[in-house]
């Protein structure tokens, strides 16, 4: 009974990302909303555009003129910071993509594979395996990052590139987001036609399953990619050298040199601005993915 | 049948196991004096340039004795002291790690450093006895060699002294009344801030007062963060900020740098790595600041506090203890070490023959108008006053950042926050299961 009714549930849940609900159309623009998401904006990107002005500034230029003033130091900044110990920022933002891209690639695919199944097989336990990733859910990576480190210590691992890729692969987050899409995306008629036309499970979910899913599994990818981009105390407790070190851990470095030593801030700061960049990039590059109208020529609801 | 087979598998498996442990316990417990063979040790450090002065040892006595450092770079601070620990738990400490003054309670007495009194002891003779003593804690073994020193002192624009007519401060006293006379002839300056985001100062200046923040009586700790004389250093900053004599805004912030780049601030209480600080904080001041003794308590008097400092200390992790140690000596007492530790990683060496050595002939370019200026640091670093540190450091900090930082923000009483800060040490020694002496 239970999973009757929660199979319906999912059904009914099912069809929102299928159907576009369209407001209602009004003549006027509602004032107060508008205002408020305006104030939200220009909080979120005030920090954003004072980097962006910052980064250009040299290093007298920095505290002595006006905040908002762009400075004439951007290339000079660039220059310094890629000489620094012989051009490790460059190294730095290398492993940052290596950790993020494949991270969450493989991330991504874990998510998949394991939300299509909660998602489409009944089997005993499915709903005890999904309870225990949604305690996952909500168990921030943060505090696991210790344990992790003392497992990895046991296997010998730390202090590598895996230690890092390891733990990130399994993302409960990412399992649970694929599931619902799945859930949704992914009809129970289509698999059973499929079956009926004698495809095997797993070409069934390569082949049909797979493209349906790709716009929820590209926001799975993006969501590791900037988690782990962003990510600090896991490669900050599993790695010690810092050629191995993510973008977030070498900046970090950089400003705590220790009280005797000038802070870097100048290098520092164009550091930061150029570590989002490619993440505004994949941003605008993958955004594209969203707008596939999936459900198209599958089957009508 | 296959049972048994399968018994047997585990039974040897686990002789097998037993038996490397127990070989592997007889390796560890002599390794330090049977040296044979080249050796690779790790260091962890945050000092910029470590690398090109790890070089030299790897390259001149490092090659004679096989044994070769590799350095990898970490972040200072506090969070330091953590990674150290948890890689200790899992026994993956690297051989040797760089830790500030305050940490080293912290890092004994969780068991991640080793005595290494055997191989650098005669080192002993380096260093000034206040400076000696932070690295024994009081005992007879030594867990770490220093390296660097923050002795205090105070800063002031020059220039601007002599514009308002203000004369340098030799007393705290004398101190309050230049901050006041200051406010009468240019109200919109301050002659200084006082800050919480950095508690290494207010330890510094407690401990010129001569405080001793942790004592030990028998196995117990004694706690005294709230004893008189911190209370004087707390009530006098506390006063100054509640009448508006100097200003109340955090240290290291933009508008920070700014105040003292333009002159808003026109001193500042701080330690010898000043300059370097000054040249990013205050770009347009260069030349134009001059650097005195920090005020006493009473007229005559010499002591000063230090901020910062660290040393070079060997983990009970190392397979090769007396290797590090024999590292950590030369790294901090050979004069080629100190003069290339001074000139790549700008640090002021504990070590008081290398404080007149060649790399400090010269002022630093910030204070070219101040010809005797490391002479002078050198004098002051004398008289510094012996520190006191416990196992919980971090907590003290903490509570005083959060304590004093409101403190001074709502212009409260100071003493309030710094009972605070006792009771929260206090609170934190009880509860790691710490005898405390109340």
């Amino acid at each position: 009974m239970s999973s009757l009714a929660v199979g319906k549930a999912e059904a009914t849940t099912g069809t929102r990302p299928g159907t576009v609900q369209r407001p209602p159309l009004r003549g006027r623009i509602a004032l107060v909303p508008t205002i408020t998401l305006l104030l939200g904006a220009l909080y979120c990107l005030l920090p954003v555009a004072w980097v962006v002005i910052a980064a250009t500034k040299s290093g007298s230029e920095l505290f002595s003129t006006f905040t908002f003033l762009p400075g004439s130091g951007f290339t000079d900044n660039v220059k310094e910071l890629s000489a620094y110990r012989d051009g490790v920022y460059w190294k730095w933002m290398g492993n940052s993509a290596l950790y993020a891209g494949l991270g969450a690639l493989l991330s991504t695919a874990v998510s998949a594979v394991s939300g299509y199944a909660l998602a489409i097989y009944r089997f005993r336990g499915r709903e005890a395996v999904f309870s225990v990733l949604m305690a996952g859910v909500l168990m921030p990576p943060v505090i696991l990052a210790i344990p992790q480190y003392l497992l990895l210590a046991k296997a010998d691992i730390t202090d590598s590139y895996a230690s890092v890729l390891l733990p990130l692969v399994l993302s409960p987050y990412g399992i649970y987001l694929a599931r619902i899409y799945a859930a949704a995306a992914v009809p129970a008629d289509v698999v059973e036609a499929g079956r009926m036309d004698g495809a095997g499970e797993w070409r069934i979910f390569t082949r049909v399953a797979l493209p349906m899913m790709i716009p929820g599994l590209v926001t799975v990818f993006l969501f590791q990619f900037v988690a782990v981009w962003n990510n600090f105390l896991l490669p900050y407790i599993m790695l010690s050298d810092d050629e191995k070190f993510p973008i977030t851990l070498g900046l970090f470095t950089l400003l705590e040199q220790g009280a005797n030593t000038p802070a870097l801030y100048t290098l520092v700061i164009t550091g930061a601005f150029l570590a989002v960049v490619p993440l505004i990039a994949l941003f605008l590059v993958i955004q594209r993915f969203w707008s596939l109208d999936l459900l198209s020529g599958a089957v009508k609801s | 049948m296959p049972n048994t087979k399968q018994w047997r598998l585990v039974a040897t498996a686990v002789a097998v196991t037993l038996g490397a442990t127990t070989l592997a316990a007889c390796g560890s417990d002599d390794d330090s004096d049977a040296q044979s063979g080249p050796v690779s040790l790790t260091y962890w450090t945050w000092t910029p340039g470590m690398d090109k002065v790890v070089d030299l040892w790897n390259k001149g006595p490092g090659k004679e004795q096989q044994i070769t450092v590799t350095v990898k770079k970490q972040a200072s601070g506090d969070t330091l002291v953590t990674k150290i620990l948890t890689a200790h738990k899992a026994k993956k400490a690297p051989d040797l790690v760089q830790a500030e003054y305050q940490a080293l309670p912290t890092l004994v007495s969780n068991d991640a450093l080793a005595d290494i009194s055997g191989e650098v002891g005669d080192a002993k003779k380096d260093f000034a006895e206040g400076v000696w003593q932070q690295t024994t804690l009081g005992t007879d073994a030594v867990y770490a060699v220093p390296q660097d020193i923050g002795p205090m002192m105070f800063y002031y624009r020059e220039d601007l002294f002599k514009q308002y007519g203000l004369k340098v401060p030799t007393t705290w006293e004398e101190f309050a009344q230049t901050a006041r006379d200051l406010k009468k002839k240019a109200p919109d300056k301050d002659l200084t801030t006082f800050s919480a985001n950095d508690s290494g100062l207010f330890a510094g200046l407690a401990q010129q007062a001569g405080a001793k923040w942790w004592t030990t009586s028998g196995e117990k700790w004694q706690v005294g963060i709230d004893d008189a004389a911190t209370q004087k250093v707390a009530k006098f900053w506390g006063d100054l900020v509640k009448e508006d004599a100097i200003d109340n805004q955090p240290m290291y912030t933009p508008a920070w740098n700014k105040a003292l780049d333009t002159g808003k601030q026109i001193a500042w209480v701080s330690a010898v790595w000043a300059p370097g600080t000054l040249t990013t904080a205050a770009p347009d001041t260069k030349g134009k600041w001059a650097m005195a003794p920090l005020p006493q308590w009473s007229a005559g008097e010499e002591v000063t506090g230090s901020w910062g400092g660290s040393s070079t200390a060997v983990t009970t992790d190392s397979a090769h203890k007396s290797a590090a140690a024999k590292f950590a000596a030369w790294l901090n007492t050979d004069g080629d070490a100190l003069a290339a530790l001074a000139k790549e990683g700008g640090i002021y060496p504990a070590a008081t023959g290398a404080q007149l050595s060649g790399a400090f002939a010269k002022s630093p370019e910030f204070f070219s108008n101040q010809a005797d200026f490391y002479t002078e640091a050198a004098e002051i670093a004398k008289t510094t006053a012996p520190s006191a540190w416990g196992p919980n450091v971090n907590v003290a900090y903490t509570s005083f950042k959060d304590a004093f930082a409101s403190a001074a923000k709502n212009k409260s009483d100071f003493g309030a926050a710094l009972k605070t800060m006792q009771d929260d040490t206090v609170a934190d020694l009880k509860k790691q299961g710490f005898g405390v002496a109340e």
